[in-house]
């Protein structure tokens, strides 16, 4: 096996919308309106700012999150970290919108990364000693799929 | 599967849930009496966790004359483990509530 502490695995999903860029930045920027298809939220896009989204079914109610680059009708970068008191929940991964003009409207990019193949293994033994039930959980869901 | 991650990481937030649970992974099937012994806490608590747990279908009983034997449903714990999969189909319900938006919202 190779270094897999250092690989990543991301969720990439695109779609294109007959919608103007704009019209979609505006989806993805403004409160009210991303509380409307994601989460609440209070999102302001300017990078450096630290937000959060807030939601019942997250494991402890909220994502932390810091806006990680802004192109206004182009690219929006953000962290998205769901920590919690107990590690196998946790997360840290960053969410990257892509748009890009097509000829009548717009394809949408939606790449969320940072998921590391050992980290339920790696957070899971600090903690609890949930690393070998994890391992064994693994096994479990393997036989039972 | 929202609505299922959600019950699931809140029932095994709590840390008596989770021994519970784990130890009915590692034995397989047991009473509340047996559950009860090694819990730590009464037997109505360790009741009322078993409740809890089966209610987010983590845990099935099994009743047999008097007794229930309870064991683990780990199927619902794959959500929990694979955040992967979890957030793949997470976005692409969110991109489907987008979609609605974008057609309603003006110019």
């Amino acid at each position: 096996m190779t270094d897999t502490a250092s690989e990543t695995l991301s969720v990439i999903i695109e779609r294109e919308f007959p919608h103007p860029p704009e019209k979609i930045w505006r989806a993805l920027t403004q409160p009210h309106l991303i509380e409307e298809w994601l989460m609440k939220n209070d999102l302001k896009p300017v990078v450096g700012e630290r937000f959060n989204f807030h939601s019942e079914f997250l494991p402890n109610g909220s994502l932390d999150c810091e806006v990680l680059a802004v192109e206004p009708g182009s690219k929006l970068s953000y962290s998205w970290d769901s920590m919690s008191d107990n590690p196998a929940f946790s997360l840290k991964s960053v969410v990257t919108w892509t748009l890009t003009p097509t000829g009548n409207g717009t394809h949408l990019r939606m790449e969320q990364s940072g998921f590391r193949p050992d980290q339920k293994q790696a957070y899971a033994g600090a903690k609890f000693g949930w690393q070998n039930f994890l391992t064994k959980l693994d096994q479990v869901l393997a036989r039972t799929e | 599967m929202q609505v299922r991650a959600d019950i699931v990481f809140k029932s095994l937030s709590d840390p008596t849930r989770r021994a519970l649970f784990e130890r009915l992974c590692r034995e397989g099937e047991l009473t509340v009496w047996e559950l009860t012994d090694a819990a730590r806490v009464s037997q109505p608590a360790v009741s009322k966790h078993l409740g809890q747990l089966k209610s987010a279908g983590l845990v099935r009983g099994r009743r047999q004359g008097r007794e229930t034997h309870y064991s683990a449903e780990t199927k619902a714990l794959k959500p929990l483990v694979d955040w992967l999969g979890f957030y793949a189909a997470f976005w692409r319900e969110k991109f489907d509530a987008l979609e609605n938006l974008l057609n309603r919202m003006d110019q």
